[in-house]
């Protein structure tokens, strides 16, 4: 019954982030076999990992994370050293009180605030969806299993 | 500190404990001594009352009280501190919050335990988490003894030392008795609390300089006298290279800290699923961003108002910045709005203090029943009986805090709280990270990595001037020193890195594919989530 769902015609090709999700992939992954009857749970989640929607789930997550962490962290870094390390720089005046050091700090707190808001913002719109999907498909799978951990 | 002061003081902090306790009793008028309910309130809560919880454990006095000071008295070096407390949310949300939800149960060693050979990793992930829990009360039970004598204008040990045990007491009753649904509900309520104090005075300092934060500036850099420098950094970690490297060692350990402190990863556990977990991160990095740039007001606002002569005399640290500059926004030291709104700001960092005592006292209950008695016990106890082991533990866990925080009671209390960050980023969170993210990652590698961190973080404390060989000293009298900075983080969180790495690539041991697929599965869409 687990051949009907529409992911199982769609095998992304394996660890690769492939951006175009419906390559695809050789015929059967290896943790695949198809032959044994009821699959247990760890077959099952082999195969959800394997499968496009997932990959496409986790492509998505990544694309995002990956850049937007280590930009802050280059950012947060940055601002440690440079207030560490050239105090001077960090007190050059921009505007009456204000320096470069109250607008740096400042700039760290919008920053976070704007990744936050656009972290929530694309898990909202492009993951969610996707992810509760899977998620059912995955328990639904999982309790058909002998063994299933859910 | 004149009497009236001391009775409102008093009086509001009894109606906070009465309104807590009042709490305590009500939310467990009916519980069924289920893990579930203990540990994690039945899952039940929402994203914003999470939200506040969360920002109600990590705003603690040492923010409210310590980091004012240090803006008070060094300026722009204070403003560094909540920069890398802020900043660090950003870990937790983008690669913590979801994915422990999705994958865990009660604690961080359910997240790894899951892929590994139980035993070790939960008796390693256990062990670090209790220890990061027991430097983070102690520097919270030190803050509790500093800010009692302060109140009480009493600098006499007998009541800092009761000061300390009665905190230590009022939480065991908390967490034994109300276990998480009690003590999130004491955070909501001081977490609100806390904002409206705050939010009160920053408007009362604005309003003093006509809305001109400009002119706050200049003031308190005039009466600073150090003039702009103020404004810079380097007043406090300029000089030498070693003041310079123990700076970075700081900022690194905040900024990797906050998504290995238990009581953090917790709180994801108290909502139904990933999605509410990354609102609550949400509602939490809103109000404790609100809260921190309300903070930087309030330090510059005690400069220039109190001025740091006024605040070094009262303590050398600057941990009374906040009480002074509340004292003199309302009146001055005579009036009696003075003494009213000096009592409500000491009354909320107290029941600071004593929520955040709660939060990390459930955390580490959590781990020594669930992880280290469950790996260690026998096979045919009854699951009823973990619940009762986390309750004894939680009062074991309040006597080691209690006595930890009378020896430790003269160290500096955002020192304290530095010292947990770095510990916290260098045992809990490499082998988080690792093992959600890492295909290859195995059981010899996640022990290396907790151990790999843990024991060089905790060494090189105690190698470091904080421990000897400086007159600020534990033990000022002898000199062991070898490590010149007094933060590790800057060694030990790569070390743990390194650790984990290394024992992962020398282990005979191939990783289970299956395990990670079900982790990896499991952490991005919930499947099969508690």
């Amino acid at each position: 019954m687990r051949y009907e769902d529409p992911w199982y015609d769609a095998l992304a090709s394996g660890w690769g982030e492939s951006a175009i999700m419906s390559t695809p992939g050789p015929e059967v992954p290896a943790a695949r076999r198809r032959d044994t009857g009821t699959p247990a749970a760890a077959q099952i989640y082999l195969e959800v990992q394997h499968s496009a929607a997932f990959q496409e789930v986790r492509s998505r997550y990544r694309r995002f994370v990956v850049p937007a962490a280590a930009g802050f962290f280059v950012w947060y870094v940055a601002y440690v050293v440079t207030a560490t390390t050239a105090p001077g720089l960090m007190a050059r005046p921009v505007a009456g009180a204000v320096n470069v050091a109250l607008l740096a700090g400042l700039g760290q707190f919008l920053s976070t605030f704007l990744l936050t808001w656009a972290y929530a913002r694309h898990a909202r719109l492009r993951r969610d969806r996707a992810a509760l999907e899977l998620r059912w498909d995955t328990q639904e799978l999982t309790r058909g299993a002998k063994g299933g951990a859910s | 500190m004149t009497g009236n002061h001391q009775a409102l003081a008093l009086l509001l902090f009894s109606a906070f404990v009465a309104v807590t306790l009042g709490i305590t009793t009500w939310v467990s008028r009916n519980r069924h001594g289920s893990e579930e309910e203990f540990y994690v309130g039945g899952r039940l809560f929402s994203p914003m009352e999470n939200g506040f919880a969360i920002a109600g454990d990590y705003m603690s006095a040492a923010s409210f009280l310590g980091v004012t000071g240090l803006i008070a008295l060094f300026g722009y070096d204070g403003l560094l501190y909540v920069v890398g407390f802020l900043v660090a949310w950003l870990v937790v949300l983008f690669l913590v919050a979801e994915l422990v939800r999705n994958c865990g149960r009660f604690t961080l060693a359910d997240v790894v335990a899951a892929r590994m050979s139980e035993r070790p990793v939960r008796i390693a992930a256990g062990t670090s988490s209790v220890t990061v829990s027991v430097l983070y009360l102690v520097a919270q039970m030190v803050g509790a003894g500093s800010l009692v004598a302060l109140l009480l204008g009493n600098t006499g040990e007998a009541a800092r030392s009761w000061a300390v045990i009665g905190v230590g007491a009022l939480m065991v009753i908390y967490v034994s008795l109300g276990g998480m649904r009690a003590t999130t509900w004491i955070q909501i309520v001081k977490a609100v609390l806390l904002l409206a104090g705050t939010v009160v005075l920053t408007v009362l300092v604005l309003v003093r300089f006509h809305g001109d934060f400009d002119q706050l500036l200049r003031t308190a850099a005039a009466r600073s006298g150090h003039g702009d420098a103020f404004l810079a950094p380097g007043l406090k970690y300029g000089g030498d290279w070693t003041a310079r490297f123990d700076f970075m060692s700081l900022g690194l350990a905040l900024v990797l800290g906050t998504a290995g402190l238990p009581h953090i990863l917790s709180r994801f556990y108290t909502v139904p699923t990933a999605q509410a977990a990354r609102r609550s991160v949400v509602w939490a990095i809103g109000l404790i961003g609100g809260f921190y740039l309300m903070t930087i007001v309030l330090g510059f606002g005690a400069a220039a108002i109190v001025g740091p002569e006024a605040v070094r005399g009262s303590n050398v640290a600057g941990n009374t910045a906040v009480p002074l500059l509340a004292l003199d926004l309302g009146g001055g030291a005579d009036s009696t709005g003075g003494a009213v709104l000096f009592a409500v700001v000491g009354a909320i960092a107290f029941a600071t203090i004593l929520a955040v005592v709660a939060g990390i006292t459930l955390a580490s209950s959590a781990s020594v029943a669930h992880d280290l008695y469950a790996s260690l016990r026998r096979r045919q106890a009854k699951p009823r009986s973990e619940v009762a082991v986390a309750r004894v533990a939680a009062v074991a866990v309040g006597v080691v805090a209690i006595a930890l925080g009378l020896l430790a009671r003269d160290l500096n209390v955002a020192f304290l709280v530095g010292l947990a960050f770095a510990v916290a980023a260098s045992a809990n969170l490499p082998v988080l990270m690792y093992s959600l993210f890492w295909r290859g990652f195995t059981t010899r590698g996640a022990v290396w990595a907790v151990y790999g961190g843990l024991v060089p973080a905790l060494a090189l404390v105690v190698l470091s001037p904080v421990v000897s060989g400086s007159p600020e000293s534990l033990f000022p009298t002898v000199d062991f020193q070898y490590f010149p900075l007094q933060n590790p983080g800057l060694v030990s969180i790569p070390l743990g890195f390194l650790a984990g790495w290394l024992g992962t690539v020398t282990s005979a041991e191939v990783a289970d594919e299956a395990k990670h697929a079900e982790t990896e599965v499991r952490s991005l869409t919930g499947a099969g989530a508690a």
